[in-house]
């Protein structure tokens, strides 16, 4: 067991990447082991979309490797990849539902793109149950994109994130633009749905209550690399400006307040047992 | 328990102690499942023993198939471990009725819907472009009453993009149908021995109709569109209501200078496409028919009347007005999203592009009826 845990399912070593004359990464390195909830973090403009793109396929770094489940990523053709991409899901940050289709259809787009023989009842079913999953109500399936709120969109991404019930998630600021209650909510669903589905979960946030809670394990951004991974007393420990006044903060300290008065809750509930 | 890994998922179908037993083994997770779901489906009777003490790994998509067999066909599950457990108690609390698609409506009731929507729609669009034009001109009334809120920069600035940028494609389009009027209209009275009669055809046809009429489509498909896509953006992105906000006037600041311009250049593009048409009928004259250009040009002075170039003056800028007007009007009702763009810039150019046939077929009544002929 310990074994698997231990297993890395996404391996970035040496990336690079430029535009133009500004280079955004350059040596960057990241493990991202099976099962954990990992956030990374990062000022504006430090590229974590471009390094979510990079590993998904989507950016064509300048250097490095990738590899996803131990497949490398670079330089394969769409036949090559078509495998990967079945095992894992991905939330872009503005969900990028097809506006054509409704909820459920969005949903079954990936089902029906790599299992066509699904039979059309079985698919419904499998749509619905999705989207009550993701706590979507029971009337969303047929709405379009359009007549969707914000968070409801997420939830509808999430959705088809989820459709082929995947390995790997990849999360784009999935709470960026909820309320906080809402963001809760999706915090507390990513956590479920990762017991639930012993999902690896990558998560971009500059949420710092959804990093307290939910990720295992951060990972920064800055200087076009990752400085430091790790969980989040371990870089607390460390002494980088950028890290410190991140965490350290007005907006981090409360945060880390309401975590600590959080566990001090639930560990009298569970009798002081470690979360 | 002992089933080996990654192995496609089946089941078996037996009777034990009186009960159809099914036996599932395998993976049950979408990729390993195949033909599992729909030979599940053929299977005839009900109240079964579902063991999966065999299976592997499962997938929600594989407690969702055991749940609802167990739903549907009534039955026990035994033999499901911990986390098959879990899974298929998450499936079931999943399991709402939920609407996946929408209720279709009767076929009669949907044509008699849709005829009513368009109508309604016309309706909305008629009335909206008459109170767009109101509201144009009380912009053009505070203007005048305040001289200084005229933006000049802007309106130069659509001079070029309206006017200068389609100075080569209108000219390449007009010289080209010069040349075949010129060459069709040859052929034609060829048979009446009355050739020399196409320099007057090149000459009316261009001043009176082709050039007004082909820059009108070409405006519309070129700057037509770009308004009607240009608002619609700026609209989406909040840009409009953060000038009213402002205290800018969105009339003012974005659609009157298109509109002026367009009004503006209408007339002289249309002139410069009625002159490039007659120089293509002209070569072609010249290099077919051997009329001299010195010919050609004192038969067009002789044959076309001052009141052609009038009617292409008083077309051309109407034209303009109707096609900036429909840009800009469907630009400014973009609500919801990036598709909707997309949807209204081709209403704006098909809107723009048949008023200004119907007006063109208008006027040429009116013009024949005043004796313009």
């Amino acid at each position: 067991m310990s074994e698997a845990q231990e297993e890395i399912v996404i391996e970035v070593h040496g990336l690079r990447n430029s535009f133009g004359e500004a280079v955004i990464h350059d040596g960057l390195d990241l493990e991202v082991r099976r099962g954990e909830i990992i956030g990374v973090v990062g000022g504006s403009g430090t590229g974590k979309s471009v390094m979510m793109r990079s590993i998904i396929g989507l950016q064509r770094p300048d250097a490095g490797e990738v590899r996803v489940f131990g497949e490398p990523m670079l330089d394969r053709d769409d036949a090559q990849l078509q495998p990967i991409r079945k095992r894992w899901g991905i939330l872009f940050q503005g969900a990028a539902l097809f506006s054509t289709l409704t909820v459920a259809e969005n949903v079954q787009v990936p089902l029906r793109e790599f299992y066509p023989r699904l039979s059309e009842k079985l698919l419904d079913e499998i749509a619905a149950y999705k989207i009550v999953m993701v706590g979507l109500a029971p009337d969303a399936g047929p709405k379009y994109p359009a007549e969707l709120s914000g968070g409801m969109k997420k939830r509808a991404g999430i959705a088809r994130a989820l459709a082929l019930d995947p390995e790997l998630l990849f999360l784009d600021e999935p709470t960026a633009g909820l309320d906080p209650i809402g963001a809760a909510a999706f915090d507390q669903l990513i956590v479920d749905l990762r017991e639930r589905l012993g999902l690896t979960v990558f998560l971009i946030t500059h949420d710092l209550d959804t990093l307290y809670t939910i990720c295992d394990r951060v990972a920064v951004l800055a200087d076009r690399k990752v400085i430091a991974v790790g969980t989040i007393p371990e870089l607390l420990a460390l002494d980088h400006e950028w890290i410190q006044e991140y965490f350290r903060g007005p907006r981090g300290r409360a945060a880390e307040e309401a975590m600590e008065a959080e566990e001090a809750r639930t560990g009298e509930a569970n009798g002081g047992t470690e979360r | 328990m002992n089933a080996p890994m990654s192995s496609v998922a089946r089941f078996t179908d037996s009777v034990e102690e009186g009960r159809r037993v099914l036996r599932f083994q395998g993976d049950l997770t979408l990729s390993r499942l195949g033909v599992l779901p729909n030979r599940l489906d053929r299977l005839k009777g009900r109240d079964f023993v579902i063991d999966l003490s065999g299976v592997g790994r499962m997938d929600t998509i594989g407690a969702w198939i055991v749940h609802r067999t167990a739903r549907d066909r009534g039955g026990e599950i035994v033999g499901a471990d911990e986390g098959a457990a879990t899974l298929l108690r998450q499936v079931e609390r999943a399991d709402q009725p939920v609407k996946v698609r929408p209720d279709p409506p009767a076929p009669f009731q949907r044509v008699l819907t849709q005829l009513g929507e368009a109508t309604v729609e016309a309706g909305h669009t008629f009335v909206g472009l008459l109170g767009f034009f109101g509201g144009m001109l009380l912009a053009i009334g505070n203007v005048i009453r305040q001289p200084r809120r005229f933006r000049l920069n802007a309106v130069v600035q659509r001079f070029e993009v309206v006017g200068v940028h389609a100075f080569g494609i209108i000219g390449l389009m007009s010289f080209l149908v010069g040349i075949v009027i010129a060459q069709q209209g040859a052929v034609q009275l060829r048979q009446f021995g009355a050739e020399v009669f196409t320099v007057n055809l090149i000459g009316r046809s261009s001043i009176k109709e082709l050039g007004v009429l082909m820059t009108a489509i070409m405006v519309a498909g070129r700057s037509g569109s770009s308004f009607a896509a240009q608002l619609g953006s700026m609209k989406l992105a909040e840009e409009v209501d953060a000038m009213r906000t402002i205290g800018v006037s969105p009339m003012e600041a974005l659609v009157l200078p298109r509109v002026f311009a367009t009004v503006l250049m209408m007339p002289l593009l249309s002139f410069y496409a009625a002159i490039v048409a007659i120089i293509g009928g002209g070569i072609f004259t010249w290099v077919s028919l051997d009329i001299a250009p010195v010919t050609f040009v004192q038969r067009i002075r002789e044959v076309v009347p001052l009141t052609d170039l009038w009617q292409l003056l008083i077309k051309a800028p109407v034209f303009g007005l109707i096609i900036s007007l429909a840009g800009c009007y469907q630009g400014m009702q973009v609500k919801s999203d990036a598709e909707e763009v997309g949807l209204r810039t081709t209403t704006a150019v098909v809107q723009a592009i048949f008023l200004v046939i119907v007006l063109d077929a208008f006027f040429a009544v009116f013009f024949t009826e005043i004796g313009w002929l």
